[in-house]
C-alpha cells in the first residue's frame, strides 16, 4: 500500500529525513518510535503534505500512485488520514460542519454522491460511540476549548468517518491520562481491518500495549536504524533509547 | 491650494436650482435647515486628506465626478429587478425607493400595526410636514459632516418610520434605496427618519442596492431616536454597484433604558464611507455596533464610528470586521467618548480585519477618550491573514486549498452574521457569503 525509498527532507534548509525506507501492507499496524528530535513527526508531515517540509530525495508510493506529487488535499481524498499530534482549533466553525465538509470533498472526489444532512447524522451517531465523544461537541467550534484528550478522541472519530485507507497517528498518545488513552486506543483497535493501514508514531511504548503493532521501527537520526515485532518495544520499554546508540556507534561503518 | 473649490461652485449652481423648484413647494423651517446646511457647505468645504478624519480615504475621486440630481421620478425598474435585494422569505413591511424616490407599486405597506408609521419623507411633507419638525435634522444635524451638510440640503426623499409609546411591530420594517441610473451620473441623497416611542420594540432593515456596473452617487443620512425603555435592531445591508460612492451618516440618539443594536453589513460600493455617532445620553442604555465590510478589486471602504457615553451605566458594544481581497483598503476609526458624568461606563470595542491578498490594506485607528474615573473601557485591533495551520488541517482532511480559504473566511464573516437576532437576514447574509465564498 505504501512504499517510501531513501526518502529525504528538510525544514529550513535542514536536513531531518535522512534515507527512510519502509513499506506497509493493508491490515498491518506499524509503529515508529524514536527519542526526540528524531524526525518522527517530520515523516508524519511530509507523508500528510505540508508544505513547510521540502521534500529533498526519494519516493513515496501510495498504492502505486506518486504521492509526492499529489496535494494535501488529494492525498486525503485518495484515502492517507493523519491524526495530528496537536489537532488545530478552527474559531467559528463548527466540527460537524467541518466533518461533513470533509466527508462531502472525499465522496465528491470519489463520485459519490454528497450526503445529505440526515444521512450525515446517522453516520456521526454510528461513529461517535467509538471513542466516547460527547455529542455537544459536534456544535462546538472545531477543537476549541476541547480538552487535550477531547481533541485526541476527536482526531480518532474524524478517522472513523473518513474510513482511510492508511492513518498515520502523529504521538496521539502524548498527553493522554491513562482513562483517555485507553479510550483512544480502544477506538483505534476498532477501526483495525485488513483494508487498512496503521501507522502509529509515538515516543512511549504505552499505546502500543493496546495495540500490539505487528512491526515495530526505531528511527533515530532520519533513518530507521532498527526494525521489528512488538518485542523491540518492549525492548525500548525496559531499556530506553541508550543501548541504541551504542549499537549504532558499533554499526557506524556500515552506513557511513 | 485648495482642491474643494471647484464642487463647492458646481454644488452652489446646483443648489439655486434646487431652491427655486422647492420654493413654495415645502415649509419654511425646512427651507431655512437647508439653506444653513449649505451654507456650513460653503464655508468649510470638502475635506482634503490632510484632517485627521479623511487621512486614510482621499476624496479626490468623488470630487472629480459631476451627479446630477434625480430630476422625476421615471425609471425602468421592474419588480423582477429589485427582487435579489429584498430579503428572502421574509414578510416585512417595506418601502422602495428607486434613485432617491419612493415607488408606490415596488413598497408593500399593507397590515401596518395602528398608529405605526412608514411612508415617504417626500409625501408626508405634502400631508403633514408638522411631524417631521422635531425630528428631521435635529440630531447634531450636520456640524462636523460635510455629507450630512449635502444631503440636508439636497435630500428629496426616504423613509419615515414612527413607532408609538409601547408599539411592538409585527414584522420587520425594510426600507432600500435602490439606484439605477441607466448610465447618467445620478446622485441622491436619501434620508431616513426613525423615531422609537418609548417601550416600543421594532426590527428595520435599511437597504442601499444598485444596478450591476453602474457608476451613481449614494449620500445618505439616518436619523434614529429611541425614547426610553425602547429596543431596535437595524440592519444596514450595503449592496450597491462596485463603481457606487456610497457615503452614509447614522445619528442615533437614545434615551434612558434603551437598547439599540445595530449591524453594518457593507458587501458593495467601489468607494464607501459609512460614519456613525451613537450618543447615550441617558442611564441604563445598551447600545451595540457590529460591522462586516467586505472588499475585493480596489474597492475602499472607510468605517467610522463614535460612541458618546454621556451619562453613567451605560454598556457599549462594537465589534467591526472587515475582508480585504485583492488591492481593496479599508479603514476603521471607532471613538469611544466617556464624559466626566459617565461613571460605570462599560465599553468594549474591537476591530478584526482579514487581509486575503498582500495587497490589500487597512488602516485601523481605535480611540479612547476617557474623563471617567471608574469604567471598565477595552478596545483592540488586530489585522491578519488566514491561518496556515487551519488551511492545513482543512486539506488534511480532502478539502481544498480554495475550499478551505473560503471555509475559514466565512467563520470570520460569521461571528458577526450569527448576532444578528432576525433570522431572514442571517439566512439572507449566509446564502450571501456562500456565493461569494464558494466551498466547493
Amino acid at each position: 500500500m505504501l512504499k517510501i525509498q531513501n526518502l529525504h527532507a528538510s525544514v529550513e534548509g535542514n536536513e531531518i529525513l535522512k534515507g527512510i525506507d519502509l513499506s506497509v501492507n493493508a491490515g498491518e499496524v506499524h509503529a515508529i518510535m524514536g527519542p526526540n528530535g528524531s524526525g518522527k513527526s517530520t515523516l508524519s508531515q511530509v507523508l500528510a503534505g505540508n508544505e513547510a517540509y521540502e521534500v529533498t530525495g526519494g519516493s513515496v508510493d501510495f498504492e502505486e500512485k506518486d504521492l509526492l506529487e499529489m496535494e494535501t488535499d488529494e492525498r486525503a481524498c485518495e484515502g492517507i488520514f493523519m491524526a495530528f499530534q496537536y489537532p488545530v482549533e478552527i474559531p467559528g466553525v463548527s466540527n460537524s460542519y467541518f466533518l461533513k465538509t470533509a466527508l462531502n470533498s472525499v465522496r465528491k472526489y470519489h463520485g459519490l454522491p454528497e450526503l445529505d444532512a440526515v444521512e450525515f447524522i446517522e453516520l456521526v451517531n454510528e461513529k461517535i460511540g467509538l471513542v466516547d465523544l460527547p455529542k455537544e461537541l459536534l456544535k462546538r467550534s472545531v477543537n476549541e476549548g476541547f480538552s487535550g484528550g477531547e481533541k485526541k478522541r476527536n482526531e480518532i472519530f474524524q478517522m472513523a468517518v473518513l474510513d482511510p485507507k492508511l492513518a498515520i497517528l502523529d504521538e496521539t498518545d502524548s498527553g493522554l491520562d491513562v482513562d483517555a488513552l485507553r479510550i483512544v486506543a480502544g477506538g483505534v483497535n476498532k477501526l483495525r481491518s485488513n483494508k487498512r493501514a496503521i501507522i502509529v508514531i509515538t515516543h512511549y511504548e504505552r499505546i502500543l500495549n493496546y495495540l500490539r503493532p505487528d512491526f515495530v521501527h526505531i528511527l533515530a537520526n532520519g533513518r530507521i536504524v532498527k526494525s521489528g515485532d512488538f518485542d523491540l518495544a518492549l525492548k525500548v520499554e525496559n531499556e530506553g533509547y541508550d543501548w541504541l546508540k551504542n549499537e549504532l556507534q558499533t554499526e557506524q561503518p556500515v552506513g557511513a | 491650494m485648495n482642491q474643494s473649490i471647484a464642487p463647492i461652485e458646481q454644488y452652489t449652481a446646483a443648489f439655486e436650482q434646487f431652491e427655486k423648484q422647492t420654493a413654495g413647494k415645502e415649509p419654511d423651517w425646512l427651507h431655512q435647515i437647508r439653506k444653513e446646511a449649505f451654507a456650513y457647505l460653503q464655508e468649510t468645504g470638502f475635506p482634503n486628506s490632510r484632517m485627521e478624519e479623511w487621512r486614510h480615504t482621499n476624496l479626490s475621486p468623488l470630487l472629480q465626478q459631476s451627479f446630477q440630481l434625480c430630476r422625476d421620478d421615471r425609471h425602468d425598474v421592474a419588480a423582477d429587478e429589485i427582487l435579489p435585494f429584498l430579503v428572502e422569505n421574509l414578510d416585512a413591511h417595506q418601502l422602495v425607493f428607486i434613485n432617491g424616490r419612493l415607488d408606490p407599486k415596488l413598497s408593500d405597506l399593507h397590515g401596518l400595526p395602528e398608529g405605526v408609521r412608514v411612508e415617504s419623507i417626500a409625501s408626508l411633507l405634502q400631508t403633514d410636514a408638522a411631524r417631521l419638525e422635531p425630528y428631521l435634522a435635529c440630531q447634531g444635524s450636520f456640524e462636523g459632516s460635510i455629507f450630512a451638510a449635502l444631503n440636508t440640503a439636497f435630500m428629496q426623499d426616504g423613509a419615515y418610520i414612527y413607532i408609538p409609546k409601547g408599539a411592538a411591530v409585527d414584522k420587520p420594517i425594510h426600507f432600500l434605496y435602490y439606484s439605477a441610473p441607466n448610465g447618467e451620473h445620478l446622485a441622491s441623497h436619501p434620508r431616513s427618519v426613525i423615531v422609537a416611542g418609548q417601550s416600543s420594540q421594532a426590527v428595520i432593515i435599511e437597504s442601499y442596492a444598485g444596478r450591476c456596473g453602474e457608476e451613481y452617487f449614494t449620500n445618505a443620512v439616518t436619523e434614529v431616536a429611541l425614547g426610553p425603555n425602547a429596543s431596535i435592531e437595524q440592519c444596514k445591508l450595503q449592496r450597491d454597484s462596485d463603481k457606487a460612492y456610497h457615503m452614509t451618516v447614522l445619528q442615533a440618539h437614545l434615551d434612558r433604558d434603551s437598547r439599540y443594536k445595530h449591524h453594518s453589513i457593507i458587501l458593495g460600493g467601489g468607494f464607501v464611507r459609512n460614519d456613525i455617532h451613537s450618543i447615550l445620553d441617558a442611564e441604563g442604555i445598551h447600545c451595540t455596533l457590529n460591522g462586516l465590510s467586505m472588499a475585493d478589486g480596489n474597492r475602499h471602504i472607510d468605517n467610522h464610528t463614535w460612541i458618546r457615553h454621556a451619562k453613567p451605566n451605560c454598556e457599549s458594544h462594537e465589534l467591526y470586521k472587515g475582508i480585504l481581497d485583492d488591492k481593496s483598503s479599508g479603514v476603521f476609526k471607532g471613538q469611544i467618548y466617556v464624559a466626566k458624568d459617565a461613571q460605570k461606563t462599560d465599553a468594549k470595542q474591537a476591530n478584526q480585519t482579514l487581509l486575503l491578498s498582500d495587497e490589500a490594506e487597512m488602516n485601523s485607528m481605535p480611540q479612547l477618550e476617557i474623563y471617567a474615573d471608574d469604567v471598565k473601557c477595552t478596545h483592540g485591533a488586530t489585522t491578519g491573514q488566514l491561518d496556515d495551520d487551519a488551511i492545513f488541517y482543512l486539506q488534511s482532511r480532502g478539502v481544498n486549498q480554495k475550499a478551505a480559504r473560503s471555509l475559514l473566511t466565512y467563520a470570520f464573516a460569521n461571528e458577526i452574521v450569527h448576532q444578528i437576532g432576525c433570522e431572514p437576514i442571517r439566512g439572507q447574509l449566509d446564502r450571501l457569503l456562500h456565493e461569494r465564498l464558494p466551498m466547493a
